[in-house]
């Protein structure tokens, strides 16, 4: 069954010029004898075309500020002189405009005869023929003749920058429009393009007159989407010719959850297009979304389910069936020997609500217990945990365009531009329209050298101490006066806020006491917290900074105290906002993946809830939790674990400690593995069920805004089966009857045992485009800014947030603290963006390091360094940086080979077992090859890939 | 003590002013005589420079040109007393006619006093106008500019007074969506157009050379009259001179309380800033110039919003010329009538008229306005360097129309300037003589507006340059017919379809030139010689 829905709404016409800022005011006017009303400060440009009427026009577009440049949408209004270009004239009450008269017609095939007179004669063979605005407004405004010839100056010898893998700028289709430079200033924020020269000689320039990749430019794509012409285009496009349809779909790269055209030529995805309707981007995307979909045709598919008897064996090629019955036969035995506890499940959180749904599901129903986790449990579980405690819903509290009324920004162990880097825009945006920006990180981010966002305040802590910084900012917003009473007093728990009161205002948490601590001079830290605190509306954006600890969860609670002392909660431009790492952690950890939680957080030893659900699946459900991630492994390696159904997650490459989870997938008797690729954890693997990408199925994710986004099937899959259906097939070879027909079936099951997500359809997400739950009887359209009339556990609750330092302390043996990140343009493991040009930008993980610790250890830019930790040991090559305070050393964890976290220790939240990624002590010295892990790595590698087929492996090998 | 005056603007320095102070002190002090050397700004009247004066009972006794190897033969002359035995010696300064015959409102002081001396400044009846002000409230001052008629001296001739009102009424918490925190919110600014840009145009330099208190002085009742704290002179960097003199005036303004936290102890604040431009004549422009103040590529804004209501870093903005600030302490110390006294029709005030070109007697001219052309070019000018007949005279810079002699009796005004398709502008004002190839003018107009474009707007950016081909090719005859219409056409398309007044007013002297000269444009010859080129 294919959906189909049409993208080409109202919404996704080019009106011309943005919406203006809302007066409440309308004006009245005629418009080539057409009355209309339109909103008080809307150009006549727009005005026309909501009135339907088309105004010639080339450098405008609805997304960027009105410019004028190109003369071609001038006007007649009766009353005024000249011409007046309708894009930067704003209506006024009684206007009289006329759009076709004899002398613009005149003006604008003058101006159009001007344009032509510099640009090729090449339309037939011209990559963007059939999709050129200059062809389309030559034959608007009428030009038969270009009078002064084609032998006169002119820039058709400019030559084209192939330097991008994306998209070729081919200079001499220029119309010096500025609409890349406008959007690379505006939607971006990057201020990587500008007009170099002036005059006749004016010409886009990458940077200083760099190409592309040498240049700032961050291949976001903005501005190919802006070009009227083939001057700046998709090299897919230039490849492939132009698309013959589109469906809008839904981004499965990071929490921003960005809506896109999917461009088609029948199966073949010819371009992702960033759609302007999309609720969260609003029609902007990142490298990543735009042009780093080619994983999803890689030759390195799994194509074919396979089986194995044992992980030296070779792996054989079976039928659906075969797999189903050999999976299921296997875990069956496995229970019956070792017990109903003996097999567990993981959900991925890169996968669809239904398919996270339906896998927690098959523990539940066809496993019979709780062993059921998702990878949110090693990113945002603190998250869930903490706003559950303090706010009552583990959820952000906001829509990503709040920001654009928050006047102080904070933002906490977080990387917008890299890892948020769509979202990262938009707060550039507001910081460019002058709000203030706090960062605490041990690292300088980008973000703090927004271009015009003014000066960032920097509290560069040591990893480890979020808890004390955070109470360091409570203590000064207490004692110094800047708490919100009126809010507290209304809001929030009286008792518990005395004693959190009391509590904070102790002088062990003053930024003086703990600036031991943190490294935080205190001086910084008052003034961070004055600004925050006697801030209008004050924003905290968090990413896994905060929760990657061993007190992940108390520094949550420790940002919500913060919010709810100042008030800051409740309305647009404030609240706790956690940047959501993967495209569906808030959906997986919705859709009840937690070993103690039922869909929409119902906790099993609830009974009602529970209830319902044994209702409805004909079960008895434990009211017991069952095991987390890391205690599955830590039962594999006891013997007490011995099957795992993983869905899309590479646990041995992303969870922490790689030697102890290599050892406990050794363990297992069963592990079945449902992935696009031979991932790291396939390698352990007796069963290979090979999943479907997003473009291969429908369904639905759940950003960071709680916003539930409809993905749409653009291509049948790859292996004939979307995910839901893989584990529909596997329930039923266990015994337990699924039939669904369509994922939508399933979000009607989700619905009717969801309180949150009672009123969600697929007819709703059709209508509305997006839906923020909770969405039920009390909120039929969804809530987009929660707690703004009270909590849903009646009162804010301020909880005690005492520092307790890591045990992962540097010590003599290991001096340097290791903490992790990610980069622009590789994402998470790199499984998808590995498998794309996206490696032109970053083909290995480098360890950064500061200068002093370098020259201490005799360590050179480029050198081979040694790595090691209590856990383990691995080789990377330096980068000397000074991003990084001196004792602190970094490194991204995107390359397998780079064994990020054979280095990161089994150190993890107190309550949510959450791993402690961000902070290890370690040692770094000069070698001079790679470390005996990464020697057997490559050994297994090759080994494992040897089994699968005879091709050679892709993966990148250490140089 | 013998008081001597040579001048220190770039005329008189280029000239060789430096030269002549120097032998003046040294001959002098060969002669025993004890001297005081005040280098003073120009008296503008450039066809004497260097003007070298000495102070005598009676007044001051002009000498000039002067050539530093004249020194020795003046000084036997008895130049120190002032006698009148030697050829450059030109009576009492104050007599001659060139200047005794101005109406200089604005130019009162030029040459006259040290350009950096406070009590000089204040001696000639220097900041009295702010005196004033700072006892009037905020409309009392705009009205005063209202009531004076003044209009913008740049070019366009707005009414100061209702740009001023413009800005005083503006709210400056600017757009809806700016943050709470924004930097410049609450603010607004005066900006100062000192890129004096136009060919043929001095007369900005000329008081920040000679009379850089005016400026200041008038800037600082501007922020006075809207509630502006900052302002900026946006000055071209082809005026060092003006640049060294600003700062150093500016400095001691702020040591003296005319300028800063306190303004003469009156609780108001105001700072001033020269910044400097880089070479481009579209940031003459105001939105421009915003741009390139702000620190941005010099590249033209559209309108609305008007800068008054959102200019320097979005804020509201008095943009006014060198000349419009500079005639505000006039207008605050006498009364706006006064100033208003003087034009003629809907051009009140005098104009300092900038005579340059082919003509004798080269300077600043101040008149009030409805003085003709002709008496401009003969009267003052004398007519032209060459002996020649003069042929086009040029008014109001680069985008000025060419106008033939049919044309030079029209007054000065705006409005009768307009009326011919001429514009009055700057004041500039530059003679052909017979000699000129109006067809190379009218090439040379297009070749401007193509080396400056910003190259924002397509009329502009292409356009110029396509003019300049199509020129060409009326030259060398080829489709002469089709390609003069093609001309027209292009002049009509730069006329309605660019951005702001660079191109828009382009095809002024281009069509000047064809309507007034057609000659120039009949040539029947195939190709001209190198020489006739």
């Amino acid at each position: 069954m294919l959906h189909i829905f049409d993208p080409n709404t109202r919404t996704d016409r080019d009106l011309g010029t943005p919406p203006p800022a809302l007066t409440g005011n309308t004006v009245s006017l005629s418009i080539d004898g057409h009355a209309i009303d339109v909103p008080e400060g809307t150009s006549v440009l727009r005005a026309a075309a909501l009135a339907g009427i088309q105004i010639p026009k080339l450098c405008a577009s609805d997304n960027l500020d009105a410019f004028g440049s190109c003369r071609l949408c001038a006007v007649e209004i009766e009353g005024r002189r000249g011409m007046p270009a309708s894009c930067t004239t704003p209506v006024a009450e009684g206007m009289n405009v006329h759009t076709q008269t004899d002398r613009v017609a005149k003006l604008r095939r003058n101006v159009m005869e001007l344009y032509i007179s510099d640009h090729p004669l090449d339309c037939l063979t011209c990559p963007a023929n059939g999709d050129c605005e200059l062809q389309d407004m030559a034959g608007a405004v009428g030009l038969r003749e270009v009078r002064y010839g084609y032998e006169g100056e002119n820039h058709l010898v400019a030559e084209k920058d192939t330097s991008n893998p994306y998209f070729t700028f081919d200079a001499s289709k220029c119309i010096v429009c500025s609409r890349c430079v406008r959007a690379c200033e505006e939607v971006q924020g990057t201020f990587a393009l500008t007009i170099d020269g002036r005059g006749f000689d004016s010409k886009v320039s990458a940077g200083q007159n760099d190409d592309f990749m040498d240049s700032e430019c961050v291949s976001c794509g903005a501005c190919v989407q802006a070009c009227p012409t083939a001057t700046l285009m998709e090299n897919s496009v230039i490849e492939q010719g132009q698309p013959e349809h589109s469906v809008v779909t839904t981004c499965a790269y990071c929490g921003v959850g960005c809506s896109f055209k999917a461009e088609m030529k029948g199966n073949e995805l010819v371009r992702m297009v960033p759609f302007k309707d999309g609720h969260a981007n609003h029609g902007h995307s990142c490298v990543k979304g735009r042009f780093a979909f080619g994983y999803a045709t890689h030759p390195d598919r799994l194509t074919k389910p396979m089986i194995r008897d044992s992980i030296d064996d070779p792996w054989q090629e079976v039928s659906w069936e075969e797999a189903m019955q050999f999976a299921a036969d296997r875990i069956k035995a496995i229970q019956a020997k070792y017990g109903r506890d003996s097999v567990g499940g993981i959900t991925s959180s890169r996968c669809t609500n239904e398919e996270a749904y339906l896998v927690q599901k098959l523990v539940r129903t066809a496993f019979g217990n709780n062993n059921t986790d998702t990878c949110a449990r090693v990113c945002h579980s603190p998250t869930g945990y903490g706003l559950k405690q303090t706010l009552g819903e583990s959820a952000g509290t906001q829509t990503f365009d709040s920001v654009m009324q928050s006047d102080v920004i904070v933002v906490i162990g977080a990387n917008p531009t890299d890892a948020h880097p769509v979202f990262a825009s938009q707060l550039r945006r507001r910081l460019r329209q002058g709000a203030k920006l706090i960062v605490a990180d041990p690292r300088h981010i980008d973000l703090m050298t927004t271009p015009h966002g003014g000066d960032a305040l920097h509290l560069p802590l040591r990893p480890g101490t979020n808890v004390a910084l955070i109470n360091a900012l409570a203590h000064v917003v207490v004692s110094e006066g800047l708490e919100d009473r009126l809010f507290i007093a209304e809001r929030c728990d009286p008792a518990e806020y005395a004693a959190w009161n009391a509590f904070i205002r102790e002088e062990r948490h003053s930024p003086e006491a703990t600036e031991s601590i943190t490294g935080v001079p205190a001086e910084s830290v008052r003034a961070a917290a004055r600004l925050y605190g006697s801030a209008r509306n004050g924003a905290i954006y968090y990413g896994l900074g905060v929760t990657e600890h061993s007190q992940g969860s108390t520094m949550v609670m420790g940002i919500a105290n913060l919010a709810l002392a100042t008030g800051n909660i409740g309305r647009e431009g404030v609240g706790v906002n956690p940047l959501r790492g993967q495209n569906n952690v808030q959906g997986s950890c919705d859709m009840g993946s937690f070993p103690h939680e039922l869909p929409g957080y119902q906790h099993v030893a609830q009974d009602g809830p529970r209830k319902a659900f044994e209702d409805a699946w004909g079960v008895t459900i434990d009211n017991e939790p069952g095991l987390r991630i890391p205690n599955m492994f830590d039962a594999a390696i006891d013997g007490s674990f011995r099957g795992l159904y993983v869905q899309g997650e590479d646990i041995a490459q992303s969870d922490p400690n790689t030697q102890h989870v290599e050892k406990a997938l050794s363990s297992l008797e069963c592990l079945i593995v449902q992935d696009l690729f031979l991932n790291e954890t396939a390698k352990y693997a007796h069963v290979l069920l090979p999943g479907s990408s997003f473009l291969e199925k429908d369904g639905t994710f759940t950003n960071a805004e709680r916003r539930i986004n409809r993905v749409r099937k653009v291509m049948p899959p790859l292996a004939g089966k979307e995910d839901w259906q893989i584990t529909q097939d596997l329930a039923n070879a266990l015994g337990y009857a699924m039939h669904y027909d369509h994922p939508e079936q399933i979000m009607a099951e989700i619905a009717s045992l969801t309180p949150s997500f009672h009123g969600v359809t697929y007819q709703k997400l059709d209508e509305l485009g997006s839906i923020q739950w909770p969405c039920n009887e009390a909120y039929p359209n969804g809530m987009p800014i929660m707690h703004e009339q009270d909590f849903p556990i009646g009162k804010g609750r301020f909880v005690v947030t005492d520092y307790v330092a890591t045990t992962e302390r540097a010590n003599r043996k290991f001096p340097l603290l290791l903490t992790t990140g990610r980069i622009l343009s590789q994402y998470n493991v790199g499984a998808q963006t590995r498998r794309t040009s996206n490696q032109s930008w970053h083909d290995q993980d480098w360890l950064e390091l500061h200068p002093h610790d370098a020259e201490e250890r005799g360590i050179n830019e480029g050198d081979w360094v040694g790595l090691t930790s209590r856990a383990g040991d691995t080789v990377l090559q330096a980068k000397i940086s000074t991003r990084m305070q001196p004792g602190v050393v970094y490194t991204t964890f995107h390359h397998p080979v780079s064994g990020a976290n054979v280095i990161t220790t089994d150190n993890s939240d107190w309550a949510t077992n959450c791993p402690e990624y961000k902070v290890t002590a370690v040692q770094c010295e000069k070698v001079a090859q790679p470390s005996a892990w990464q020697e057997r790595h490559r050994a297994q590698h090759k080994k494992q890939w040897g089994l699968l087929k005879t091709t050679e492996p892709t993966e990148p090998v250490m140089k | 003590m013998i008081t001597l005056y040579v001048p220190r603007d770039t005329t008189a320095v280029s000239l060789g002013a430096d030269d002549v102070a120097i032998a003046l002190a040294r001959a002098a002090e060969a002669k025993g005589i004890d001297t005081h050397i005040v280098r003073n700004g120009s008296r503008g009247l450039f066809w004497l420079e260097p003007l070298v004066e000495v102070e005598t009972d009676q007044g001051r006794i002009a000498y000039g040109p002067v050539m530093p190897e004249d020194v020795p033969a003046l000084l036997d002359a008895g130049l120190l007393e002032g006698a009148a035995g030697h050829p450059l010696h030109l009576g009492l300064t104050e007599d001659i006619p060139y200047l005794k015959n101005q109406q200089r409102l604005t130019f009162a002081r030029a040459g006259i006093t040290d350009p950096v001396s406070i009590g000089d400044y204040r001696a000639h009846g220097g900041f009295k106008g702010l005196d004033l002000a700072l006892t009037k409230t905020r409309q009392e001052i705009v009205d005063e500019v209202k009531a004076s008629g003044l209009r913008g001296r740049g070019g366009a001739a707005f009414p100061a007074g209702i740009k001023w009102q413009t800005v005083l009424d503006a709210n400056p918490r600017s757009d809806d969506n700016e943050s709470a925190n924004s930097r410049y919110s609450g603010q607004k600014f005066i900006v100062c157009n000192a890129d004096e840009g136009d060919s043929g145009t001095f007369a900005d330099r000329l008081v920040m050379e000679a009379d850089p208190y005016m400026l200041i002085e008038g800037m600082a009742i501007a922020g006075l009259a809207v509630g502006a704290e900052t302002g900026y002179i946006y000055l071209r960097s082809e005026y060092p001179l003006a640049q060294v003199i600003l700062n150093d005036a500016i400095a001691r303004a702020e040591a003296a309380g005319y300028l800063g936290d306190n303004i003469l102890s009156s609780g108001k604040v105001f700072h001033l800033e020269v910044r400097l431009g880089a070479g481009a004549y579209i940031c003459g422009e105001e939105t421009s110039l915003l741009d390139s103040l702000e620190g941005k590529r010099g590249q033209v804004r559209v309108k609305p919003p008007l800068p008054a209501l959102k200019g320097a870093f979005g804020q509201p903005t008095v943009v006014n010329n060198v000349l419009t600030l500079a005639a505000v302490p006039f207008i605050m110390a006498e009364g706006g009538q006064a100033y208003a006294d003087y034009g003629m029709g809907r051009s009140r005030g005098t104009l300092p008229f900038q005579l340059t070109g082919n003509l004798e007697r080269g300077g600043v001219v101040e008149l009030a306005f409805g003085i003709t052309l002709r008496e401009l070019l003969y009267d003052y000018g004398g007519g032209s360097a060459s002996g020649r007949p003069i042929r086009a005279v040029q008014v109001g810079g680069p985008l000025g129309a060419y106008m033939p002699e049919s044309q030079w009796d029209t007054p000065l005004d705006y409005e009768a300037f307009a009326d011919i398709g001429a514009v009055v502008g700057h004041g500039g004002i530059v003679a052909f003589d017979d000699t000129v190839d109006m067809l190379e003018q009218a090439r040379f107009a297009m070749e401007f507006c193509a080396v400056e474009s910003c190259g924002k707007c397509t009329p502009c950016r292409i356009g110029s340059t396509r003019g300049v081909e199509v020129i060409d090719r009326i030259r060398l005859n080829e489709n002469r017919d089709a390609n003069l219409t093609l001309l027209h056409d292009l002049c009509d398309t730069l006329e309605y379809g660019s951005l702001c007044a660079m191109g828009g007013m382009t095809p002024n002297p281009v069509r000047s030139a064809l309507h007034y000269f057609p000659d120039d444009f009949a040539r029947t010859t195939a190709s001209p010689t190198t020489e006739e080129r």
